[in-house]
């Protein structure tokens, strides 16, 4: 295995990214987003085993009442996402697949947070209509005020949280 | 006129479109590192400022372009779909978002860059972000007023202060500059400790 290419600047990204954000504001109408996407699977993931609860959950239903729920362009968007990010990551040598974590952290640690860290960052999302892509970064786009909240209140909490964790990652 | 204006984002036109998109969108969080959990919770550990460098020049940049197009009649921002503002929940999900994505170690953009790099993690993370949202599907009948809370009628925050959407993108781009001198302080203050 090469050794992987540096990432590149910082800011040459950013730059980068917020042009990203600018074309899909002018061809789709719409910023970027990736939790919207989740939802739409896990919902249609969770309709093959219990169509009947989820059509019934007055939040989930409303997907399936015209049709396909994954004819959304965030699950589209999220396809692309995945795909954009492995042409990268192959092009850098950057496909080594593992479980990474700190030194001091076991496999099974880093696993069981990730499950854990992923269902409440699942719930935050929902609950604040969006997530760092299709709340913080878009909404900040356009000057919304809801979208700088969210990003102090992201901020806040991840910065109190991270002593708890220093274990996981340093 | 764009695809959400007209009614046409979920059109087989618009889902190949936003699929392009989201290869530029997974392309640039990859460049920038953030297909690594490590990287993006360092921040946290005031290790390494490019989450927020990314990201606030990401902000400036696209609030810069958008307001340069609409004022040469480019684009019409009110035509656009804008994220709403709603407070409390906000104030809610973001603290248990911020929480999550120090322990999970993901946020889900970075997530599925994270998957498209072999991350096993980041794949368990996922699965764990979809539990999440069925969760707050089954409790949200049971939040009432709590989902409502804090409803912006104006979304835009320079509009609510009275100020010109052209200021308060000026606003945004010193506040972010300001935000880069501090990283870059910090960074070489935890650099030398480091030494």
């Amino acid at each position: 295995m090469p050794t992987p290419r540096p990432y590149w600047n910082p800011y040459l990204a950013g730059i980068g990214l917020g042009l990203t954000l600018v074309l899909s504001y002018l061809v789709l109408g719409a910023g970027l987003g990736a939790s919207g996407g989740i939802s739409r699977i896990a919902a249609a993931t969770a309709h093959v085993v219990a169509p009947a609860a989820v059509e019934g959950n007055p939040y989930l239903g409303a997907w399936f009442a015209d049709g396909n729920p994954l004819h959304y362009y965030l699950v589209f968007m999220l396809v692309g996402t995945l795909l954009g990010g492995f042409v990268s990551a192959a092009a850098a040598g950057r496909t080594a697949p593992g479980v990474e974590r700190g030194p001091r952290a076991s496999r099974t640690l880093r696993l069981l947070l990730a499950l854990g860290g992923g269902v409440v960052v699942g719930i935050g999302s929902r609950l604040a209509m969006g997530c760092t892509s299709g709340q913080a970064l878009s909404g900040g786009a356009l000057l919304q005020t809801g979208a700088f909240v969210f990003t102090g209140a992201t901020f806040a909490a991840a910065f109190v949280v991270a002593p708890l964790v220093r274990k996981e990652w340093r | 006129m764009n695809l959400f204006a007209n009614g046409q984002l979920d059109t087989p036109l618009g889902l190949l479109l936003a699929l392009v998109v989201g290869l530029g969108f997974g392309f640039w969080l990859e460049r920038a590192g953030f297909g690594s959990s490590r990287k993006l919770t360092a921040i946290f550990y005031l290790q390494d400022f490019a989450v927020l460098k990314v990201m606030f020049s990401a902000m400036a940049t696209a609030a810069v372009v958008l307001q340069v197009l609409a004022a040469t009649g480019h684009v019409r921002l009110d035509e656009l779909f804008a994220p709403p503002s709603v407070l409390l929940p906000q104030v809610l999900g973001g603290l248990l978002f911020g929480a999550g994505f120090v322990v999970g170690g993901w946020c889900p953009g970075t997530a599925a860059v994270g998957l498209a790099s072999g991350k096993i993690d980041a794949a368990v993370f996922l699965l764990g972000a979809g539990i999440g949202s069925l969760v707050f599907a089954t409790v949200q009948p049971q939040l009432g007023d709590l989902l409502t809370m804090g409803t912006c009628a104006i979304g835009s925050l320079p509009e609510q202060a009275g100020i010109s959407p052209v200021t308060g993108t000026v606003v945004l781009v010193v506040i972010a500059l300001a935000a880069f001198l501090g990283a870059s302080r910090v960074e070489a203050r935890m650099a030398r400790r480091n030494a």
